[in-house]
């Protein structure tokens, strides 16, 4: 197997005294799927923000396309194409959509990704540009806070709890960008609540239970009940299976 | 004087109220700092162009130029220094280092200047007038200080709206994490406000200079005032609320002046207080109060 | 995280939480007898030495009401020169009306305190940096409005009209009006900050909204804080206008020279704690005993230090002092322990 694209090597991190992941080891491929689930407080969020370099690890590395990139700062990563569409989509509420993803592109990547491209793949936000982000639906905020990372030509895209408090429809909608994404060879790590959505488009699939991943393998290879009891902690399948 | 020729007096005065405010207001957008030595930068600038022009003989057109320059590079250098670690401490800290700040430079200026004025004339220009008709006559600077801040106003608007490093600092100022996630650095955005806002200041320091034919020490403990009496009574965030804001600030002095010769300074306050009490939101502005 | 309680369990022994009794009576005794020993001063030594310490205890006063205002409720002032001008002002008044100067201070914190309850609700339309703007607008309103009676001297400031004669009492009873505005000060900021209001307090200035949605009145704690602050410092402005017999300029009792002191008091000494802006009064008071004569550039020197600690020792001296080693001469925080 050649270099993965992202490799967490044994990362603790935390918030102050509160440690939030133990020892976390996880790789991604180059143009892979993975997905993470897990309970509320899992450390799902923790680690995708460990990742984009919003918040240091107290132990462990990171490495991304080859290069340790523990000690970068999330600005850096941003550049080096490492895209986080964060909790809470956290998009800038007094610019218009079409501002937002332009704000998006201060990464200066290269890619294929701009407005008219992010317009067709998400057509959600389509006819809403000129509106002020702080007046959009949460399903349109979190297309465009989709959008606003993809502006930024990512490599690594980080998709954190894109359903969150959304209409099924909604997510529906949403989900349908992802093959587009994809086929621009990008990369993907997504939170996912929803087991039934997370077998449909995962290529590998990590459940982390309170701050350690408990069972990781190929969607194909896993069943929906190994999935459940490594969630929920209970059951004996909770050793790791290798990809 | 008739009273049409006191308000429009006063709306020309508003101009470099406005001017002034501009990047008071921007600074406090942006990070959420209230900057207590805006009114010593302005009496700053006006020093450092009177100071080019009788001691280098800069010719006084250019001394615009120099001291908006100077007083840009000082912002750059105050912001990367003092308010970047500042804004890491907490709420209370950047007032306390732009206190401090404001301090400072009243008092490095008289040990050094002493506490007379130092003129700054615009020769001829200062008393040139066009007659309007009736007993109205604009008087050519102060229209030209309107205008100039019209067109500061203006161009800080197309800057912020129309462009992809003002779209950046709108970002900043809403949220000031997220933007390093779009590989924008926030303290090179602080950095660039801080020098816009002490470049505009600065401007409306050598205005409010000419116009005044020269400058003392301590007049930014007034001027600080009216700074953010105008962003207040044009209300937080709208630059064109700023513009109103001064020329409400200007006519309200200008009717006070006219009424009594000790009056102008409290006219203007008792208008801001009556702002702050009926419309606390300002005229045009989001809340102070959020 | 595992959950912590077992139900049914009997003694869930709660830790206690208590605030050091030891601490407390043993801070008390000193501060009692530092008070008694400067009250008796005027018996024992010359009235120049008293007449420097009415000084540092107005700056303590004043320093200290800042303290409670800024590092105790959130509330950055640059406008309590407001209350010291009218503290200084209204001393005339009640003066002129044949009450004694000594009497009078508190009768002017009195008065005072009536008017900052009405500018509480214009001040607290502002916030943050705009809040301290509001405050000195207010107090250049306030002076403009002052120096419209003539029978205040106009601009031109004015003597009492009747103090005491004899100049050797004279002096001694300022000394002691002095330090009695400087213990009620201190000792008053103490007790607040020990009641269920100082509690609340410190809870608005960590964070003002959790501190609502927790059931604090917010408003009227601040409300209440702001009206004790412009009282503290009337009282401080009585006691500057008995020591130099009058006001000299209308300019200086209402300047904002005094925001500047106070800001600097608090921040060397170590903003939000009781101990804090005596020992900033005193670095100050020693400073400017010796350094004033050097001029402006004493004025730089102030700012740039203010600068300096808010940035480096954002604690200031005490708080520095307090956190490594955990005194404290008046203790409000409540520990958990055995």
């Amino acid at each position: 197997m050649s270099t993965p694209l992202l490799a967490v090597q044994s990362v603790d991190a935390g918030y102050g005294d509160f440690q939030a992941l133990f020892g976390i080891d996880v790789e991604v491929a180059e143009g892979e799927l993975l997905a993470l689930v897990g309970a509320n407080g899992a450390g799902k969020s923790t680690l995708l923000r460990t990742i984009a370099g919003s918040l240091k690890p107290s132990r462990g590395t990171v490495r991304y396309a080859g290069e340790d990139v523990t000690g970068a700062p999330d600005i850096q990563r941003a550049r080096k194409g490492i895209g986080l569409v964060p909790e809470g989509r956290r998009l800038f509420p007094s610019l218009t959509v079409q501002e937002n993803l332009q704000v998006g592109a201060a990464t200066g990547r290269q890619g294929p990704w701009d407005l008219a491209k992010v317009y067709e793949t998400l057509p959600l936000v389509a006819d809403r540009r000129a509106r002020k982000a702080a007046r959009l639906s949460g399903g349109e905020q979190q297309a465009v806070a989709i959008g606003r990372a993809l502006m930024g030509n990512p490599r690594l895209l980080l998709l954190d709890e894109v359903s969150l408090g959304l209409a099924p429809l909604v997510v529906d909608q949403l989900y349908t960008a992802l093959p587009g994404i994809r086929a621009e060879g990008t990369t993907v790590v997504l939170v996912e609540q929803d087991l039934g959505r997370t077998f449909a488009v995962a290529d590998r699939i990590a459940c982390v239970l309170e701050g350690r991943i408990v069972l990781t393998g190929p969607a194909a290879d896993l069943t929906r009940e190994q999935v459940t009891a490594a969630y929920f902690g209970t059951g004996a399948h909770t050793e790791a299976i290798s990809p | 004087m008739t009273w049409l020729s006191v308000v429009v007096q006063g709306m020309l005065l508003g101009g470099i109220f406005a001017m002034a405010a501009a990047g008071l207001s921007l600074v406090f957008g942006v990070m959420r700092i209230a900057n207590l030595a805006h009114g010593d930068l302005m009496i700053l600038g006006g020093y450092v162009a009177s100071v080019t022009a009788a001691h280098y003989g800069v010719p006084v057109p250019l001394t615009i130029v120099v001291s908006m320059v100077a007083v840009g590079a000082l912002g750059y250098l105050v912001q990367r220094s003092m308010l970047d670690r500042a804004m890491g401490l907490g709420e209370l800290a950047p007032m306390l280092v732009t206190f401090g700040i404001s301090v400072v430079i009243p008092n490095v200026l008289v040990q050094v200047f002493s506490n007379d004025a130092q003129p700054l004339s615009v020769g001829s220009l200062g008393t040139a007038s066009i007659h309007v008709g009736g007993d109205l006559s604009i008087g050519w600077f102060p229209l030209i200080t309107l205008l100039a801040a019209v067109a500061v106003l203006t161009v800080l608007q197309l800057f912020l709206h129309r462009t992809q490093p003002g779209r950046i600092v709108r970002a900043t100022a809403d949220d000031r994490a997220v933007v390093r996630l779009m590989g924008v650095d926030n303290r090179r955005v602080y950095a660039l406000t801080t020098v816009i806002a002490f470049g505009t200041v600065a401007l409306a320091g050598v205005l409010y200079t000419m116009r005044q034919g020269g400058v003392t020490p301590y007049e930014g403990q007034l001027t600080v005032l009216f700074a953010f009496e105008t962003v207040i009574i044009g209300g937080l965030g709208s630059l064109w609320g700023t513009l109103a804001g001064g020329m409400v600030l200007g006519v309200a002095q200008s009717v006070g002046a006219q009424i009594s010769p000790d009056l102008p300074l409290l006219a203007g306050h008792v208008v801001f207080l009556l702002v702050l009490v009926f419309r606390p939101q300002g005229m045009f502005g989001r809340s102070v109060l959020a | 995280m595992t959950a912590q309680t077992v139900p049914g369990t009997e003694a869930t022994a709660l830790p206690a939480v208590h605030r050091s009794r030891r601490a407390t009576v043993l801070g008390l005794t000193g501060t009692a007898a530092v008070l008694l020993a400067m009250a008796a001063l005027p018996y024992l030594v010359d009235s120049g030495v008293t007449g420097q310490l009415v000084k540092l205890c107005y700056l303590v006063a004043l320093a200290s009401m800042w303290n409670l205002l800024t590092g105790y409720a959130g509330m950055m002032s640059m406008g309590q020169q407001a209350f010291i001008g009218l503290g200084a002002y209204l001393l005339f008044v009640v003066n002129d009306h044949g009450v004694n100067v000594y009497a009078g201070t508190l009768v002017v914190s009195a008065l005072v305190a009536l008017l900052a309850w009405p500018l509480s609700y214009l001040a607290f339309r502002l916030r943050g940096g705009y809040f301290a703007v509001g405050t000195w607008v207010i107090a250049e309103v306030v002076r403009l409005i002052v120096v419209r009676f003539d029978s205040l001297g106009a601009a031109s400031g004015r003597s009492l009209s009747d103090v005491t004669a004899d100049p050797v009492l004279r002096r001694a009873f300022t000394y002691w009006l002095a330090l009695a505005v400087m213990a009620a000060a201190v000792l008053g900021t103490y007790a607040m900050l020990r009641s269920r209001l100082g509690l609340g307090l410190q809870a608005i200035r960590d964070d003002d909204t959790a501190a609502g949605s927790l059931g604090v009145d917010v408003t009227r704690g601040k409300r209440t804080v702001y009206i004790a602050a412009a009282a503290g410092c009337a009282a401080a402005g009585a006691v500057i206008c008995v020591n130099s017999l009058g006001v000299a300029s209308p300019t200086q009792i209402f300047g904002v020279q005094y925001s500047a002191l106070m800001v600097f008091m608090v921040i060397i000494g170590g903003i939000g704690t009781v101990e804090g802006p005596v020992i900033g009064a005193l670095a100050y008071f020693l400073l400017d005993k010796y350094f004033a004569q050097s001029g402006v550039w004493y004025l730089v020197v102030v700012g740039a230090v203010a600068i300096a600690v808010s940035l480096y020792l954002p604690r200031g001296l005490w708080g520095t002092f307090a956190q490594r080693t955990g005194w404290a001469v008046f203790p409000v925080r409540h520990t958990v322990g055995r």
